[in-house]
């Protein structure tokens, strides 16, 4: 497998408090890393920071030959997939909405129409397509999300727990539906969970992150096996050594 | 309504009005080249001082044309800074005052639009590849009907204006006779009936402008 993501020696402060602390973790090509720890454990802005949305204070994030400072920040996220919490969806219709970051590469208009065509019949949206993104309920907001960053061909897809908010029945739904296109796709992905049935399920690979530092990695199976310390097997909910 | 026929009827009053919607729309025209990046760049940007800046123009929302009008004057007179240039009672001088009247307005308000904005939405735009001015121009979409207001604020505040017009104006027949300023001079004339009359033409005249725009806006909100 190649190496898509390598983070290294990362330290990210917001004021005076620390974070996220990762020494080193990568992504191969292919893989879904799950990144899983409890609300306010730094995964987020682990992610933020992959997407370059928000500086280090310091380290390296080197993404499949590119360095740092050599491309600009948009060239650099032209090559990635963001899916956030919230839709965050454009008041236009749900057809513009999937197609908008392909507008934003000034890809040829065929293309843009053939690659939003797909994805709306993929995520299971075409009939919405001419209906406002501010008319639609959770569960198709966060479809069209998904299908606006699948559009994109990424290289890397950033997920920021994108099901938390919905309700259960719609999260199973979604979740089984991503987990195939994943698959299907080969797609590159980090995915932010703090639901360790998501984050098991979705992952090839778990990082386990507690108080901002990265503590464990490995596969599911690895990890639930041999936890590192008692604070991860409180985390995972095993029974304490 | 005889005056009101009147009124109508006379090339004079027709010229004031076409006058002063010309240089009221090109002031806010102006204003909002000037105010929108500007407010823009006060919600959005992160530099030292910007509170302060933010402070100065919301401060100068609220600036009394009169005192508008007297900096313009003092540097547009004949020996002031910009004297040289012989604008002072020139309809371009009118532009420049009411420009500097509304600007301020629509900077401030398209501050405070873009600032309820969801600062994760600007996140998710450059997330999924947007360079700065998709990002920008987005947000202007997302906040197109609070920024249609700003527009109206900053016409409203400028062709109500009288004390700026009639300071770097000068209130000079066929030239910088603006609709408020001929009000005032029939006014002092006695002429009672004939500045009731300008004065109803003119909250029609706004009235008008605001009720396009209103469609606009609200048609916007439709969609």
């Amino acid at each position: 497998m190649n190496t898509l993501l390598e983070i290294k020696d990362l330290q990210i402060r917001r004021g005076d408090k620390i974070v996220v602390e990762v020494d080193h973790l990568t992504v191969e090509q292919g893989e879904v890393l799950s990144i899983i720890g409890p609300n306010g454990a730094g995964k987020s802005s682990l992610l933020l920071a992959v997407a370059r949305l928000i500086k280090p204070e310091r380290g390296t994030i080197h993404f499949s030959g590119f360095k740092n400072t050599k491309r600009s920040d948009t060239e650099y996220r032209r090559h990635l997939g963001l899916v956030l919490q919230e839709p965050l969806l454009l008041d236009a219709t749900v057809y513009k909405n999937v197609a908008i970051g392909l507008h934003f590469r000034h890809l040829p208009l065929p293309e843009i129409r053939d690659r939003t065509e797909t994805w709306l019949k993929r995520l299971d949206i075409d009939h919405l397509r001419l209906r406002s993104a501010c008319k639609l309920s959770g569960g198709e907001a966060q479809r069209v999300s998904l299908a606006r960053s699948f559009a994109l061909q990424p290289d890397l897809l950033l997920l920021d727990e994108p099901f938390s908010a919905l309700d259960s029945p719609t999260r199973l739904r979604l979740l089984e539906e991503l987990h195939a296109i994943l698959a299907e796709t080969n797609t590159t992905t980090l995915f932010i969970s703090h639901d360790l049935k998501e984050a098991s399920h979705l992952g090839d690979r778990m990082a386990v992150i507690l108080s901002g530092k990265l503590r464990q990695c490995g596969t599911p199976a690895e990890i639930y096996a041999n936890p590192i310390d008692n604070e991860v097997r409180t985390f995972l909910s095993l029974p304490l050594n | 309504m005889e005056l009101i026929k009147t009124i109508f009827s006379d090339p004079e009053v027709w010229q004031i009005t076409i006058l002063s919607l010309k240089l009221s729309g090109l002031g806010t025209l102006f204003s909002l080249v000037i105010g929108l990046p500007l407010g823009t760049l006060l919600a959005l940007g992160k530099f030292p001082g910007r509170s302060f800046f933010l402070s100065m123009v919301n401060a100068g929302m609220g600036l009394p044309p009169v005192v508008v009008g007297l900096m313009v004057a003092l540097l547009l007179w004949r020996s002031g800074p910009l004297g040289s240039l012989r604008l002072i009672y020139t309809p371009s001088a009118i532009v420049i005052a009411q420009t500097v009247i509304s600007a301020p307005v629509v900077t401030g308000l398209t501050a405070a639009a873009l600032q309820q904005i969801n600062p994760r939405l600007k996140m998710q735009l450059m997330g999924l590849g947007a360079n700065t001015l998709q990002v920008v121009g987005w947000l202007w979409w997302e906040t197109r009907l609070s920024l249609l207001a700003a527009l109206m604020a900053g016409f409203g505040s400028v062709i109500s204006e009288v004390g700026a017009s009639m300071m770097v104006g000068g209130n000079i027949r066929y030239q910088t006779r603006v609709l408020t300023t001929a009000i005032v001079l029939e006014t002092g004339k006695g002429q009672f009936d004939l500045a009731i009359a300008l004065s109803v033409w003119l909250l029609l005249l706004t009235f008008m402008v605001n009720l396009a725009l209103t469609f606009i806006q609200q048609r916007g909100a439709r969609n």
